[in-house]
């Protein structure tokens, strides 16, 4: 795109652009789940007239997984709806999930492809396999996965 | 009487684009089946064929999940909204 930088190969827009303190709060919630997957929402602006986030996450709402298993996680519906209304409150949308993989790599498994309800979402994953824990996102449409690029910020 | 029922942007296409469209009925599960007589593709996306409530949705009689308030039997009143919302999940 003219004068800025795309992402590079094998990427796709838009970068998830994360506040440290909004990806510690991520990290956290996922070692704090153990020995379940962990789960939460994340708010944002969308790019005006679109459907797609322009990428910063503006805020994060740790959420209960209420499968309260180490394969699987739903956003447990109460958590949903009170994370909404609190981006609404601040005049944010909700523009993707985070969840961890407790013993697998940081890609979308079989369930994350055929669950993935929301084409404009980020799908974020945080391995946590190994000693430090692997963030990486994605956006999953008609079955297809494409990773974002991640940036942390201030 | 009529109610306000939010549509998530993946159900949107079923009723021509909108978010919001006014139903009837004095239940969740008559709004419903009144949504699905006007919008046939609609069957199966909300309730399943064995008359319950799809489990990959969410519905929220204003903030209140209808699990917990009668299921397809929760009442609504006029001012309500109802808001369906996608089951967020993986693994």
């Amino acid at each position: 795109m003219p004068g800025g930088q795309g992402p590079g190969a094998g990427f796709t827009e838009p970068t998830l652009r994360l506040p440290r303190s909004e990806y510690l709060k991520i990290v956290g919630h996922c070692y704090d789940g153990l020995p379940d997957e962990a789960c939460g929402l994340l708010a944002g602006r969308l790019r005006p007239g679109s459907l797609v986030p322009d990428g910063r996450i503006d805020a994060v709402y740790p959420t209960a997984n209420a499968d309260a298993s180490a394969r699987t996680y739903s956003v447990d519906s109460r958590d949903l709806i009170r994370s909404l209304r609190a981006a609404e409150a601040r005049g944010l949308e909700l523009v993707g999930v985070f969840h961890s993989h407790t013993h697998t790599e940081a890609w979308p498994s079989p369930t994350d492809v055929r669950q993935a309800m929301e084409p404009g979402w980020f799908y974020v994953i945080v391995s946590l396999k190994d000693g430090d824990p692997v963030l990486r996102s994605f956006r999953i449409t008609d079955g297809n996965i494409q990773e974002t690029p991640v940036v942390l910020e201030s | 009487m009529p109610v306000e029922v939010r549509l998530p942007t993946i159900l949107r296409p079923h009723v021509g684009g909108v978010a919001t469209i006014t139903a009837e009925g004095k239940t969740v599960g008559e709004l419903f089946d009144g949504l699905v007589a006007r919008y046939p593709s609609l069957k199966g996306q909300l309730v399943t064929e064995t008359g319950d409530l799809h489990k990959f949705v969410n519905v929220y009689r204003n903030d209140d999940d209808i699990r917990y308030t009668g299921r397809l039997d929760t009442p609504v009143a006029e001012n309500d909204v109802v808001s369906i919302i996608p089951a967020v999940a993986g693994g």
